[in-house]
């Protein structure tokens, strides 16, 4: 049965870290989208907090647009803060 | 029995009942909604009311455990739910209905949520430290029920024609099943009178009245009370009772003492 729409879940699993992708799932409605994100996805308590989005509103770049969209940075090392020495004290940046 | 603080206590007998008649319903219900495992309209939904099958097991695994040791026969939770017999269970003949179709689970479900939901928002201050403990753990898990079915129960009855003419018919099917959530006898009023146990007879008006707000924003009808069931308190059951029990009891029957 696929009579009802497909949502997109987020969850933050604690205070200060943002919400990450977990998955999919169906609903009627965004409230019930909620419901269910909480059912199949923080059982065993892996969140504090639940975001959900249409699927149709998530609009990705496409694998055929990946040379375009991501190659040209990779030979940019002065984008990259490779350059920086780092104090020992600061242990990891 | 006369406890140190002077205070009669309630006998053992009553207690025992109590925690088996609040623990008895959570079983059931518990097996009845487990019956939904695989057949569930949407997996989501599978999901959901397996997880509130889980919620009320646990909730009767501590009450039968409770009621086990405050008889003190030797009795475990085991023994309780797997080997007693039809007559021995106590459970309101509510949550021994039949799943039906998806509309009977979820105004079943409806119905027995918000009358627990009112049960263990009173029972948490109970003098009895177990069942102020399960009432204060179950209330989260109540609340969740509640607002699942709920949810469901503005959708479906304000949905389709179809869902509508489902609704109505569960919410007119199950209706007579309520009144004995309400009913107290001596046990109730004996252990309410010392603080330990809710009356529930003093949760009607807060179940009608939230019941019949969510019927009415549905487009549901309530329906007017023409009959009640009853029985299940004193151990009488309606038929589909027996078959449950079977499937329920048959594993551990057969193969006594069975783990996995």
């Amino acid at each position: 049965m696929s009579t009802t729409p497909l949502w997109e879940v987020f969850v933050r699993s604690r205070r200060g870290l943002s919400h990450v992708h977990v998955g999919s799932l169906h609903a009627a409605d965004a409230e019930m989208a909620l419901r269910n994100a909480r059912d199949v996805y923080t059982r065993r308590g892996e969140g504090v907090s639940i975001w959900v989005a249409p699927s149709s509103e998530i609009w990705a770049s496409t694998p055929d647009e990946k040379d375009p969209f991501f190659d040209p940075n990779a030979d940019k090392v002065y984008r990259h803060p490779t350059f920086y020495t780092l104090p020992e004290e600061v242990r990891q940046m | 029995m006369i406890a140190g603080n002077d205070r009669p206590m309630a006998s053992a007998d009553q207690l025992c009942t109590y925690a088996l008649r609040l623990g008895d319903d959570a079983l059931i219900l518990a097996q009845r909604l487990s019956e939904w495992a695989s057949r569930a309209p949407e997996i989501e939904e599978d999901i959901a009311l397996t997880n509130i099958a889980l919620d009320l097991l646990g909730q009767a695994r501590e009450l039968l455990d409770y009621a086990g040791t405050v008889e003190n026969a030797g009795r475990d939770e085991d023994d309780l739910a797997y080997l007693r017999v039809e007559r021995e269970f106590v459970n309101t003949h509510l949550v021994e209905q039949e799943n039906g179709d998806f509309a009977h689970t979820i105004v079943r479900q409806l119905f027995f949520s918000a009358y627990q939901l009112a049960l263990y928002e009173e029972l948490i201050s109970s003098r009895d430290e177990l069942l102020a403990g399960v009432a204060a753990k179950g209330v989260k898990e109540a609340a969740y029920h509640h607002d699942h079915a709920m949810q469901w129960t503005l959708r479906l009855g304000d949905g389709t024609d179809e869902s509508h003419r489902r609704m109505q018919a569960a919410v007119d099917r199950l209706w007579p099943y309520t009144a004995e959530l309400f009913d107290a006898d001596d046990v109730e009023k004996t252990l309410a009178a010392q603080g330990i146990a809710v009356d529930p007879s003093t949760l009607k008006s807060r179940w009608s009245q939230a019941i019949s707000e969510v019927l009415t924003s549905a487009t549901l009808t309530v329906p007017e009370t023409v009959w009640s069931s009853r029985g299940g308190r004193r151990g009488v059951h309606t038929e589909a009772f027996g078959y449950l029990l079977a499937e329920m009891q048959y594993l551990h029957r057969a193969h006594p003492g069975a783990e996995w």
